[in-house]
This record gives C-alpha cells, sequence and structure tokens, in this order.
C-alpha cells in the first residue's frame, strides 16, 4: 500500500478509564497511542522501558489479566476494563517481589533496560508454574532479550525466587551466582 | 519513541458492523485483531491506514470448537496461545500446534492471532527496515519505489511469505471463511495466497478473514520443521510441512508444503506424485527431497536472513527430515528446538 500522510488528520481522543496496578485512573489519550506510551507519558509509569517499539526486544513486556504481552504493540483505548500492571506494581506491601529481591542479590540486572519486562515474563510464569524446569525458564523468557548478563544469573534469580515463593528455604543459588556480600544467613566465602 | 500514525478507530461488537464500516473506504482501512504484525509496519511507515476496525471485540470471531463432522473452527482473532494450549487441538493437530508454538515469541503469541498469521504481510530485506533506511535506497517496489532491489530487471516483487501456520494447515486441508458486506464465502486456504510479494492475499480489500476450518483428523501422519537463526522471535526462512495417509505400506495421499521460500507458500506436485501411490523408503524420499529442491517453485532469493544457495540445500534436508520423521525412519540431525 501507498505511503499515506496522515500527520494533519485530526487525532481521535478518547477519554478511559485504566486499571493499573490495582488502581482506577481516569486517562485522556489519543486512539492511536500505544499502552506503552500512555503509561510513560501519560501516567508517568516509566518503569515500563520503550527498546524496540516493533515487538522484537520484549523490555516494554506489562501484564495484561495477568497475561505478560508487549505495551508497544497493545493499543491503549483496548485495555479499558482490563488489569494492567507494570513493575511498579510488583512490590507487595512494602516489601520487594520475590523476583526483584532474587535479582538485586544475584546481580541478574545488569544495564537494567531489559530488567521490567523480564520481571514481568517471569511473575507471570511462576504464578502459574511455581516450579519451572530451567527448560521452561527458557522457553517463557524467549521473546525477552537481554544484551548484558548473558542469561545466566537471570535465569537462577528466577530460580531462586521461584523456590523462595514455593517456601522452599532448602535452595540456594549455586555459590559462584552469589555477586558481592553473601546471601543474608550465609559465612563469607573465601574468594 | 516510535509512534503509530493518526487513524481513526472502531470496535464493531459484530462480523456484520465491521464488515461495514469497511465496506465504506476498503482501500483506506485496515482491520486488526493482534496486531503484531500491523503495527510494526505502521511504526515505519510499511502500510498506513486513515481508519483502523478492531476485530477484538467481536465474540462470535474468538474460540475453538468441534463441528459436526469432527473437525475444528477457529476463530479468526483466537490468539496463538489458546491454540497452542488447547487440549482438543493438542489432540487432533499436535503437528500443527508445535508449528504455532514456533511462531515468534510467547509474548507475541499472547496478543498475536492465527487470522494475523494467515495474512501476515510478505517480508524482505529491503523493506522490513525503518523510513530513514527504505528513503536511502529510494524506497522498493512493495512501498513506494518502483525497482524489486532483490532482482532489479524484476517487473514483480519478491517478498517472502512466511506464516508459519500456513504450510501444515495446507497440508491438513484447512479452509477459510471470508466476510463483506455482500455475504461470506469459504475456500480452500490454499487459495488465499497469490504468488506476488505485494498482491499476497487473494482476500479483496473489504473482506475479513472470519474463521478457519482443519478436516477432522483421518488417520494422517504429520511432521513439521522450521529453520530460522535463533530459537524464538526470528521469522522462518524455510519450513517444511507434511500429511501423509497410508494403508500398510503404500502411501494413497500425501500433502508436502514448504514456506518462506517465495511470495507464496509452495505446494511440493512433483514430490507427491512422486511418492503418491508408493512406499515412504529413505530412496523415495530422497528422491522426492531433491524433487522438492528443484522442481516446485520453490525459489530462495537474497532477501531473507541466510545465503540463499545455502537456503536451497537445506530445503531438501528439510523436507529429507520431515519425511523421514512422518515415515517413522531415524532422523539424522535433530529435530530444532522450538518455543
Amino acid at each position: 500500500m501507498e505511503q499515506q500522510d496522515h500527520s494533519a488528520m485530526e487525532h481521535q481522543q478518547v477519554f478511559k478509564k485504566l486499571s493499573v496496578n490495582g488502581e482506577p485512573h481516569s486517562v485522556g489519550f489519543s486512539v492511536h497511542h500505544s499502552l506503552l506510551e500512555v503509561l510513560r507519558e501519560q501516567m508517568q509509569l516509566t518503569g515500563t522501558k520503550h527498546g524496540c517499539e516493533l515487538g522484537e526486544c520484549g523490555t516494554c513486556t506489562v501484564l495484561i489479566d495477568g497475561q505478560p504481552v508487549l505495551s508497544c504493540l497493545e493499543l491503549a483505548v483496548e485495555c479499558e476494563g482490563r488489569e494492567i500492571t507494570t513493575v511498579e506494581g510488583m512490590m507487595i506491601g512494602n516489601d520487594l517481589h520475590p523476583l526483584q529481591e532474587a535479582f538485586a542479590d544475584l546481580g541478574a540486572a545488569q544495564c537494567g533496560y531489559c530488567t521490567p519486562g523480564i520481571l514481568m515474563t517471569a511473575k507471570a510464569l511462576l504464578e502459574e508454574n511455581p516450579a519451572p524446569t530451567r527448560d521452561e525458564v527458557v522457553s517463557a523468557l524467549a521473546g525477552n532479550l537481554c544484551r548484558c548478563t548473558g542469561y545466566h544469573k537471570i535465569l537462577e534469580g528466577i530460580d531462586w525466587a521461584a523456590a523462595k515463593m514455593r517456601g522452599d528455604e532448602d535452595f540456594r543459588p549455586p555459590r559462584e551466582a552469589i555477586y558481592g556480600d553473601p546471601l543474608p544467613g550465609e559465612e563469607p566465602s573465601d574468594a | 519513541m516510535l509512534r503509530l500514525p493518526a487513524f481513526s478507530f472502531h470496535s464493531p461488537e459484530t462480523v456484520t458492523e465491521a464488515a461495514r464500516i469497511l465496506a465504506q473506504d476498503p482501500g483506506n482501512t485496515r482491520v486488526v485483531a493482534g496486531g503484531t504484525d500491523l503495527w510494526p509496519n505502521m511504526k515505519r511507515r510499511h502500510q498506513g491506514a486513515k481508519t483502523i476496525v478492531s476485530l477484538r471485540s467481536i465474540p462470535e470471531m474468538n474460540g475453538i470448537c468441534v463441528d459436526d463432522k469432527g473437525g475444528v473452527v477457529i476463530g479468526a482473532t483466537t490468539t496463538l496461545d489458546t491454540i497452542i494450549r488447547n487440549e482438543t487441538m493438542q489432540e487432533k493437530y499436535p503437528t500443527l500446534v508445535k508449528a504455532i508454538t514456533s511462531i515468534s515469541s510467547p509474548v507475541l503469541r499472547n496478543a498475536g492471532t492465527i487470522g494475523g498469521n494467515l495474512c501476515l504481510d510478505t517480508r524482505c530485506t529491503y523493506y522490513n527496515q525503518n523510513e530513514e533506511w527504505r528513503r536511502s535506497i529510494s524506497y522498493c517496489m512493495k512501498a513506494e519505489g518502483d525497482v524489486c532491489w532483490v532482482a532489479p530487471s524484476s517487473p514483480r516483487c519478491w517478498a517472502v511469505s512466511s506464516g508459519d501456520s500456513v504450510p501444515m494447515l495446507c497440508a491438513l486441508g484447512a479452509e477459510i471463511s471470508l466476510h463483506s458486506a455482500d455475504g461470506e464465502r469459504v475456500l480452500p486456504l490454499a487459495e488465499l495466497f497469490n504468488d506476488d510479494g505485494m498482491d499476497y492475499l487473494s482476500k479483496r480489500p473489504d473482506e475479513i478473514l472470519t474463521r478457519v476450518r482443519i478436516p477432522a483428523p483421518s488417520g494422517e501422519r504429520t511432521g513439521y520443521w522450521k529453520l530460522r537463526r535463533r530459537g524464538s522471535i526470528d521469522y522462518g526462512v524455510l519450513s517444511v510441512a507434511a500429511a501423509a495417509w497410508c494403508s500398510g505400506e503404500t502411501t494413497d495421499r500425501i500433502e508436502l508444503w514448504l514456506g518462506s521460500v517465495g511470495s507464496t507458500p509452495v505446494r511440493c506436485d512433483a514430490s507427491i506424485d512422486h511418492l503418491t501411490g508408493k512406499p515412504l523408503t529413505a530412496e523415495t524420499i530422497a528422491e522426492a527431497a531433491a524433487m522438492a529442491r528443484k522442481g516446485d517453485g520453490a525459489n530462495p532469493l537474497g532477501n531473507t536472513d541466510f545465503a540463499p544457495q545455502w537456503r536451497g540445500k537445506m530445503i531438501e534436508k528439510y523436507v529429507e527430515a520431515v519425511l523421514r520423521e512422518v515415515a517413522g525412519l531415524p532422523v539424522e540431525r535433530l529435530a530444532p528446538h522450538h518455543g
């Protein structure tokens, strides 16, 4: 199809109630704006990152009705009546979500740009499958790219968070996965 | 931020209403369900629309049901993830589920739909680029330009059909329903596609693909393999689907389809003729695989990932592997990991 210049076209505005992180928000925006644009620019929820904006990188992943989807490819106008969860909504009261805690303790975030998307995808996975195998974690994360960590720390972080969420207190991440100070309750390593 | 161009938006609740809106200005209106193909294309200004009609609020276009003949009808806006998780689909068409599981990545399968995969825009290295990149080569024939940069003397566009569900659905004999303000027509899925990178669908602009019907399984043995660089996200550069109906040693009927090797899914007619009425042995399979590479319209060009010559060689390897899998013969190479 020929490219059409619709820049002069009047923007169709809507005023919608969006439920984000359990709170209702009344937001006005143009119908052609993505959920990503509305979250970041109208609602100042900048935890959700914009990466490729073409569906290739996964950093803009949010949960819609508990399912991870890319907010860059979702029209905000279609999100009314659905529950949106972003990384800002992960904390449980004043406590970090076990995934956030495990990622911080294991250095599973390096530059951190992919982290919000990976946390959301991992959260959806663990809510559905509390004890995923390594293959299942890798498959679930197949749409979230990280260019820093080489993924191992991320996978170890998810394993550990899953164990914490299951109440498996005996689980310990591999010693070599621990970055910096020892884990709470652990002896410092000789190294 | 890479933004969508402005458009007016409709979200009808019935197919009739959607078709009515579409009929008002079909050339400047596009329907959307998952948006995983259309939105990137509109963001990069490959495709445009003054009006967008979302099909998501139409209940009759969503869901999976078994029909009275034991076949399955899938609404076009059913997400790929819903299909993969559906127990009826897993039980009746496990190889189709495997093919759909290979599409893109989990987050995209949560939004992408089966109708969108069937109508997927054809792809090309010289087309799927941002506006600045394409402007620097004076665009290409498929969007705004005059030349096909893959084959500059060619009068036609060679963009590639890469819907991963298509070869398997064609092999299984699926049918589709197209609705317009004038009514409904049903046609074999294979007839949806034209061998032209620009005019790649026989669907008229005022028609909406509403559902896919797959015939009841009738003892077929099936296989599907897909080639791409990474295990997810990437579009396939070759997919091979086969379904064989055998009685004893003899192949009564076989369907063999290739995807991502041209502007249309390719039915391997010579290979099919060669195998029909014969047993599936290592020898007949090797012969049929060689025919699939040479004689059936599969024409990998330099407009996807990997060198076209190598992709041509892989057609033979992959067809042989899929047919051996169908025949229950050992396959030397491991099947690629999907998901």
